[in-house]
């Protein structure tokens, strides 16, 4: 029972920062169109702006007011010069699609390439709260608490922007129907360019949350993509409540699996995957 | 006899029903209309019928079989064919290349190349575009293409013909001639079911028409009951 | 009439003449020329097969596919079971065969899977196969098995060359095959307009589903024959996203509406990769490959070849003074 309770608790930790991780890319391909393969390299350089400010002496939970506003203008500024101009040449929106798809590869290579310039491959860390505490039974590090509450905290205030601002609700109008929207009177190329901005400093808060947690290394992107992508389509494309939900759901599969066999998690992501395309594409609450 | 019929046809998106309940028959040899206001939820019944959706319940049946729930490519090759209403051509292919694709996959039998390639001539003869067929088909005037959909469609020797408003955007001379291409087709033994919105067209070649409103069926019958029912005029000019 | 038939004559010519000339000249080439010249054209001649074969089914129908390394792959590991260094051998060429029809089969289930869907869906199914084989691999490697890594059984360049000759000349073949048949016109008439062509009696998933797993073949054996070069394979090499990616770039930048445009941007960035590699720019490979592939999206939709069609057609209107052409030549 106690094993429950921490894969449980511990997966519910993780699954915060998954979550936070998704819905950044839910927003970038459920608005924005762009399945973003470079995603977790905005989320690494989260990671490391934290560590290299960590290491001057900044608490790296402050971090996050330098890191989400410098993503943002990255992840926005990316969007504008070359997904735009990619969205304007593309024929139809299945080109675009596939387009954006491969220059998102592109960008990854390009950003791996600067990054391992800079940084090498070697895995990096800094502690911080390294202290324990005690939940329900469960043996939990005081850091995964805060980072997780911290993500959690982030994706909930998102959620309530998207739902009441007025800027939100643009976003939503163009979430469902871009050219109606754009009759409407809302600047789209501005607003996909927004939602890409906030998709990326997301990206870049759950880097610096992870950093707390975790060692960081210029390789660590990747997997968390590829994690963002399987809750994406678990929670179900362009929903990002959804995208919330999953990322707990696929927090507690990894907990689990690597408590059983901790080299087949990546593997577990995929038999998911493949099953959601079997039997439910849409995902849970997918339109 | 009844080569189309629906019964209780029905269809969601969301929350909102955009085909309700709809009751409907088409005869061998006619040529049967579909009108209603924009939003009525007339493509999305040809959509049901062509095989691109699936009812949420309601049967349709085509030459007495049941067709909803098949594929588009079965139901086509059953002998219905469709035109859509955003014209959709093969745009880089020339446009002989778009009708011969009708004759070499859409029949019933499949068909050898050589008589595939006679047939589709032909067919670009009987719509006029013999002169354009090596020419991709997004390089022609809409009335064009409009044309060549309908020659990849005739191609694939179809016994019912769907068109979605296939005089939208033509000029009077255009809509004329294509009001004369319906009636030859309707001759040559194809029975015709079309939406329009152009009103002359559609009471001037149709045998019966039916009206669609919100998704529900609100009057069906000959042109002179349609155009004098209280019902569809309030639709019209009401709301 | 006797300029229409001068015209085709001379079309045949270019069309057949040139490539048969060149093969020629390319299957003589271990005669005379150097060992590295050899070895450069064996990796062009891979990369080549790879391009095409990925254009065959993603060029047509616009679906992205990513899995060219998880059958190349599978080829480099029938290689390792199959003619390994220690143990059994079967002859090389039924490995090749082995390797083709597992590639076939596999590329099918994916496609079953896959292709109903999206394309978006189908392009990360294919990326994460490629990751999850090397995951899957792995662990069986080193939890089950002990051992990380198998040796193939080297073959001398000759006969890798030739091998790799062979399977680019089949591969160009059935390409071209394709093209000029029924099936090819469906395959186009999908990529222009998947809706349409369903409805005009083309069956389009199975049509999808038939030509991915098609060109997965030659994916594969083409694994199996660098597996003889390579002799060392662990999962690392086998299912190396590069051999997804390099294909998608080539086919891009030499245009992939085209039969040679492949041809061309795989010998072209076979060059450019060889000579990046070597040099001082190694280092920013990543980086010029991912500049490369952002700029041939977005100033080269059409590739090298549709850059020179389009040379081609600005001076044809230069020549008639001005009149545009009435034959679109495609």
């Amino acid at each position: 029972m106690e094993l429950f309770l921490e894969i449980l608790l511990g997966g519910l930790l993780i699954g915060g920062i998954f979550s936070l991780v998704s819905m950044g890319l839910s927003l970038q391909y459920g608005v924005a169109r762009v399945l973003n393969i470079a995603h977790g390299e905005f989320l690494m350089f989260g990671a490391f702006i934290t560590f290299w400010l960590q290491q001057k002496g900044v608490d790296p939970l402050v971090t996050v007011l330098v890191v989400a506003p410098l993503l943002f203008i990255a992840g926005f500024f990316v969007y504008r010069t070359m997904f735009t101009t990619i969205r304007l040449k593309s024929p139809n929106p299945g080109v675009f699609e596939s387009n954006s798809l491969l220059a998102a590869f592109g960008l990854y290579f390009i950003v791996q390439n600067i990054a391992r310039l800079i940084w090498g491959t070697t895995p990096y860390s800094y502690s911080y709260l390294p202290g324990r505490v005690t939940i329900a039974g469960a043996d939990l590090l005081d850091n995964r608490l805060v980072a997780a509450v911290f993500a959690i905290a982030v994706g909930t205030a998102f959620y309530i922007f998207l739902a009441r601002t007025h800027i939100g609700k643009s976003i939503r109008a163009a979430a469902q129907d871009a050219y109606t929207a754009s009759l409407m009177g809302v600047n789209i190329s501005f607003t996909l360019a927004l939602c890409f901005g906030f998709g990326a400093a997301m990206a870049g808060v759950a880097g610096s949350l992870i950093s707390i947690c975790y060692p960081l290394s210029t390789s660590m992107g990747l997997g968390y993509t590829v994690i963002a992508i399987v809750v994406v389509t678990l929670g179900g494309l362009g929903s990002i409540p959804g995208s919330f939900i999953g990322g707990f759901i696929l927090g507690i599969i990894n907990t689990g699996v690597t408590a059983w066999e901790p080299s087949l998690a990546v593997a577990a992501y995929y038999v998911i995957f493949i099953i959601l395309l079997l039997v439910r594409p849409k995902g849970l609450m997918g339109k | 006899m009844r080569i189309l019929e629906g019964e209780g046809v029905t269809k969601y998106f969301g929350g909102l029903a955009a085909v309700s309940n709809v009751d409907f028959y088409v005869d061998q040899g006619e040529i049967f209309g579909l009108i209603g206001p924009n939003g009525a939820g007339k493509t999305t019944l040809f959509n049901l019928i062509s095989g691109a959706f699936t009812p949420k319940s309601g049967v349709i049946k085509f030459k007495g079989e049941k067709i909803s729930g098949l594929k588009p490519y079965k139901i086509c090759r059953m002998g219905m064919a469709r035109t859509f209403q955003e014209v959709k051509i093969f745009g880089n292919m020339p446009v002989f290349q778009n009708v011969l694709l009708g004759s070499l996959f859409g029949t019933p039998s499949g068909m050898a190349s050589a008589n595939a390639a006679k047939e589709a001539t032909e067919l670009l003869d009987f719509v006029g575009l013999s002169a354009v067929k090596a020419i991709p088909a997004g390089g022609l005037t809409l009335a064009n293409q409009k044309r060549v959909e309908v020659a990849r469609a005739l191609a694939t020797k179809p016994e019912l013909l769907l068109l979605d408003e296939v005089m939208a955007g033509l000029n009077s001379t255009e809509t004329a001639e294509t009001m004369e291409l319906v009636t030859s087709i309707r001759d040559r033994g194809v029975t015709v079911f079309m939406i329009e919105h152009v009103m002359r067209a559609i009471m001037g070649v149709c045998d019966r028409i039916m009206v669609l409103h919100h998704g529900e069926k609100i009057a069906d019958g000959t042109p002179k009951e349609i155009a004098t029912s209280k019902k569809v005029i309030e639709v019209y000019l009401g709301e | 009439m006797m300029d229409s038939v001068k015209k085709s004559w001379k079309k045949h010519l270019v069309t057949f003449g040139v490539p048969l000339v060149l093969l020629i000249l390319v299957a003589f080439l271990p005669r005379y020329g150097s060992s590295y010249n050899v070895t450069l054209t064996t990796y062009f001649l891979m990369n080549i097969a790879l391009a095409v074969s990925w254009t065959l089914f993603s060029g047509y129908t616009g679906y992205i596919s990513l899995a060219t390394a998880a059958f190349f792959g599978v080829g480099i590991y029938a290689a390792a079971l199959f003619y390994p260094v220690v143990g059994t051998q079967l002859p090389l060429i039924v490995v090749v065969l082995i390797a083709g029809a597992a590639s076939f089969v596999l590329a099918f289930i994916v496609g079953l899977i896959t292709l109903r869907l999206r394309g978006i869906y189908f392009a990360m199914f294919t990326f994460g196969l490629v990751l999850l084989f090397k995951e899957l691999i792995y662990y069986y490697e080193i939890n089950v098995e002990g051992l990380r890594g198998r040796f193939v059984v080297l073959q001398s360049n000759e006969t890798i060359y030739y091998y790799l000759l062979g399977i680019f000349v089949v591969t160009m073949i059935v390409a071209y095959l394709i093209r000029r048949s029924k099936f090819g016109l469906a395959l186009q008439s999908i990529g222009q307009n998947e809706e349409a062509a369903a409805h005009t009696g083309v069956n389009v998933t199975m049509v999808k589903i038939l030509t991915f797993a098609v060109s997965a073949i030659f994916m594969g054996a083409a694994g199996v024959v660098m597996a003889t070069k390579w002799t060392y394979v662990d999962p690392g090499v086998a299912f190396n996203l590069m051999i997804s990616f390099t294909p998608v770039l080539m086919a891009i930048f030499g245009g992939m509406g085209n039969l040679y445009g492949p041809v061309i941007g795989a010998v072209l960035f076979t060059y450019i990769q060889e000579v990046l590699t070597t040099g001082d720019l190694a280092k920013y490979y990543m980086l010029i490959f991912g500049a490369v592939l952002i700029g041939a999206i977005v100033f080269m939709p059409n590739g090298l070849v549709g850059v020179i069609q389009k040379l081609v057609g600005l001076v044809r209107k230069w020549r008639k003074g001005g009149s545009v052409a009435q034959n679109a030549d495609t």
